[in-house]
């Protein structure tokens, strides 16, 4: 009984795995599970097989003895298929490109009569906070007091302005508040993408030879003005 | 007439959707001439994790980044890339974890070799049981 049991769910994980491998990764999760409890399953039945014993004979603790396993797996496998549900939330997807070279770009102004952002003023010896935002992005705004912070300590920013149009940025920037030295406009955000950014706002350290030294995922918070004054300091030595 | 002032404020209102002002990428819903440059550019769509809805894949998300890498993908594969450069340029942006279909590494030699495993220890198993059983 356990064999079958088992034997079946390890050749439908089996089966489910390969067909996954060439579609959807998250369905492997379950596939493995399948798998695992199939293979658990697959052995108990053997050691008692191997033990002469089978379904059928014997009392009731026996029998409630040879289901234990299977509710265990049920168990198992439920929870694999439950888990995930809350895993898959609110995940910040950090760039790869911490640590590399920062890809070449050379994106016009935002606004007429400002300067843009092209990547090999981000190579000439000085660190810069790169700052990539939107006017239609509302985290974007809770963080204006902190970015002019920043602006005060000394510290320029350089923005990236995705997907929007000049007279939507100058609004924003009005009601907002301006501490951009450049805004460049990432109008079909290849940019962005190019930063390994997901999301907007987001903040990039950049450091002197143009290197990624750090990525602030979200609004900069009050808490987070340390954390990106360090970086920025680590960046000009 | 309040109600009415009401129900007519909330017809006009802005949503707060996290999408720009912009229309879509040009290639975000528009395929490829070449109909053999798009089904490749297709097949990797399915295959990339859109990045703002992280259970859908590029192709099937109706949101504004999707419809981006979207973009994105068609034109690099127009330009003659292939796909599998455009994954490789991807996965050193967002990690392998950008990819449903995961490259074989380190992390990944137990997802894909745990299949081959299994039927192997399984056969394994398999013959010990006939063995005996021819024998008695």
């Amino acid at each position: 009984m356990n064999m079958i049991i088992g034997g079946l769910l390890f050749v439908v994980g089996v089966a489910v795995t390969i067909g996954s491998l060439a579609a959807r990764g998250d369905v492997i999760v379950i596939a493995y599970g399948a798998i695992v409890v199939g293979a658990a399953q697959f052995l108990i039945g053997l050691f008692q097989a191997s033990k002469g014993q089978a379904v059928g004979e014997g009392g009731l603790k026996r029998r409630l003895l040879l289901l234990a396993p299977f509710a265990v797996a049920m168990i198992v496998l439920v929870g694999i298929f439950v888990a995930p549900l809350s895993w898959e939330e609110e995940r910040p997807i950090e760039s790869a490109m911490i640590g590399q070279s920062v890809p070449d770009f050379d994106l016009p102004p935002g606004l007429p009569g400002r300067a843009g952002l092209a990547s090999a003023s981000l190579r000439r010896g000085e660190p810069h906070v790169v700052n990539i935002f939107a006017s239609w992005c509302i985290p974007c705004r809770i963080e204006a007091p902190q970015l002019d912070m920043l602006k005060r300590r000394g510290i320029p920013i350089d923005g990236i302005a995705v997907r929007d149009r000049p007279q939507d940025l100058a609004q924003f920037l009005a009601a907002y508040g301006d501490p951009f030295r450049t805004i460049g406009a990432d109008t079909d955000r290849r940019v962005q993408i190019a930063l390994g950014s997901a999301g907007v706002p987001e903040t990039f350290v950049i450091d002197g030879r143009g290197i990624i030294r750090h990525q602030h995922i979200g609004p900069i918070m009050d808490a987070d003005l340390a954390e990106i004054v360090a970086a920025y300091e680590a960046a000009r030595r | 007439m309040r109600l009415l002032l009401a129900a007519l404020m909330l017809a006009f209102a802005a949503p707060a959707l996290a999408d720009s002002l912009l229309p879509p990428a040009e290639y975000a819903d528009r395929q490829l001439a070449d109909p053999a440059k798009e089904a490749e550019a297709r097949a990797l769509m399915d295959e990339i994790r859109c990045l703002v809805c992280q259970g859908e894949a590029v192709a099937d998300s109706p949101a504004e980044m999707a419809g981006d890498m979207r973009a994105l993908i068609r034109t690099r594969i127009q330009a003659g890339e292939s796909p599998d450069q455009v994954r490789q340029w991807l996965i050193s942006r967002y990690g392998p974890w950008v990819t449903y279909d995961p490259p074989f590494g380190a992390a990944t030699a137990l997802l894909w070799l745990a299949p081959l495993l299994l039927v192997l220890f399984g056969l394994f198993l398999a013959r010990g049981r006939f063995k005996r059983r021819t024998r008695a």
